[in-house]
């Protein structure tokens, strides 16, 4: 079952500091390239830990189906 | 979540270590160029921020006291804060504070002033520092620069806690001028390439 949310990376904002990646207990988010971070959406629980980490404020939930 | 940990999740040490030696002996300044170095290198070398996610001992160490030792308010940044124009602005001021730092470093070797055994706070705040100066075989500027150094360096620390004390752990790292530079490179080796599309759940396509 996948969950209701799922973490978007806002590219605008990201500084590929990573402090995501640390946090997430699904390795569900990595940094791509040194530029952003980026969503693995079908991993990603939604459990909000990397925006609660993310010092950028570039992390937000959202609605599953809305992006996809 | 349990799980042994890397020998590079240790390397916060290096910011307590080199600031504590600074203080002692001000050459151990000088130390500071792998910091200064190390990131660049791996950015223009293999066009990842890896010194960021992995090594950087300063990222480490602000967690370390704003996540576990909860010394964080764990608060949003704020927009400016986190917006292009500070965090490219800063950068630019760092840069321009780092070339009068060399030039100074230039007068001293010249002869054309002598050396301030003083370590500069905010680039305002003359501190005395002179006990870490003890008199040195090498030329003055080489001092002079070790001085210039670690002002920079402590600087830079306390900004980096001040703003972990305020808002997020690595609020630091939004406009950390090393952190902007070496991101900056990275978008540029990168160039057009696209997002993979993570939609799909695989990793593969992150090279
Ligand atoms: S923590 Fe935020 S700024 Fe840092 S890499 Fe993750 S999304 Fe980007
Ligand atoms: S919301 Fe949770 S599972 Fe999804 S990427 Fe963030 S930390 Fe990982
Ligand atoms: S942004 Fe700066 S302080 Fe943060 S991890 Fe990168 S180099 Fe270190």
């Amino acid at each position: 079952m996948l969950s209701k949310k799922f973490a978007q990376v806002d590219r605008d904002f990201c500084v590929a500091c990573g402090s995501c990646v640390k946090v997430c207990p699904r390795e569900a988010i990595f940094v791509w390239r040194g530029v952003t971070a980026a969503v693995e959406a079908l991993r990603c629980v939604g459990c909000g830990k990397c925006a609660r980490e993310c010092p950028a404020g570039a992390i937000t939930l959202e609605e599953r189906g809305a992006a996809q | 979540m349990n799980r042994s940990k890397h020998w590079y999740e240790y390397l916060w040490i290096v910011t307590p270590v080199y600031l504590l030696l600074g203080f002692f002996n001000i050459l151990f300044a000088w130390l500071g160029m792998i910091f200064f170095c190390v990131p660049l290198i791996i950015a223009i070398a293999t066009g990842n921020k890896t010194y960021c996610n992995r090594y950087c001992d300063r990222g480490q160490f602000l967690t370390l006291l704003g996540g576990r030792l909860r010394l964080s308010r764990n608060r949003p940044t704020p927009n400016w804060m986190r917006s292009r124009w500070f965090r490219y602005g800063f950068l630019v001021f760092f840069l321009v504070m780092f070339l009068q730092m060399l030039w100074v470093t230039y007068l001293v070797g010249a002869g054309a002033q002598s050396l301030g055994q003083s370590v500069k706070l905010f680039w305002t705040f003359r501190v005395p520092w002179h006990w870490a100066y003890h008199g040195t075989l090498l030329a003055p500027w080489v001092a002079q620069f070790a001085f210039g150094f670690y002002s920079m360096m402590l600087t830079s620390n306390l900004i980096g806690w001040i703003v972990m004390a305020l808002y997020k752990p690595r609020t630091w790292c939004v406009f950390c001028p090393m952190g902007t530079m070496t991101q900056l490179i990275c978008k540029a080796k990168a160039g057009g390439a696209q997002l993979p599309c993570t939609a799909c759940g695989e990793k593969e396509a992150q090279t």
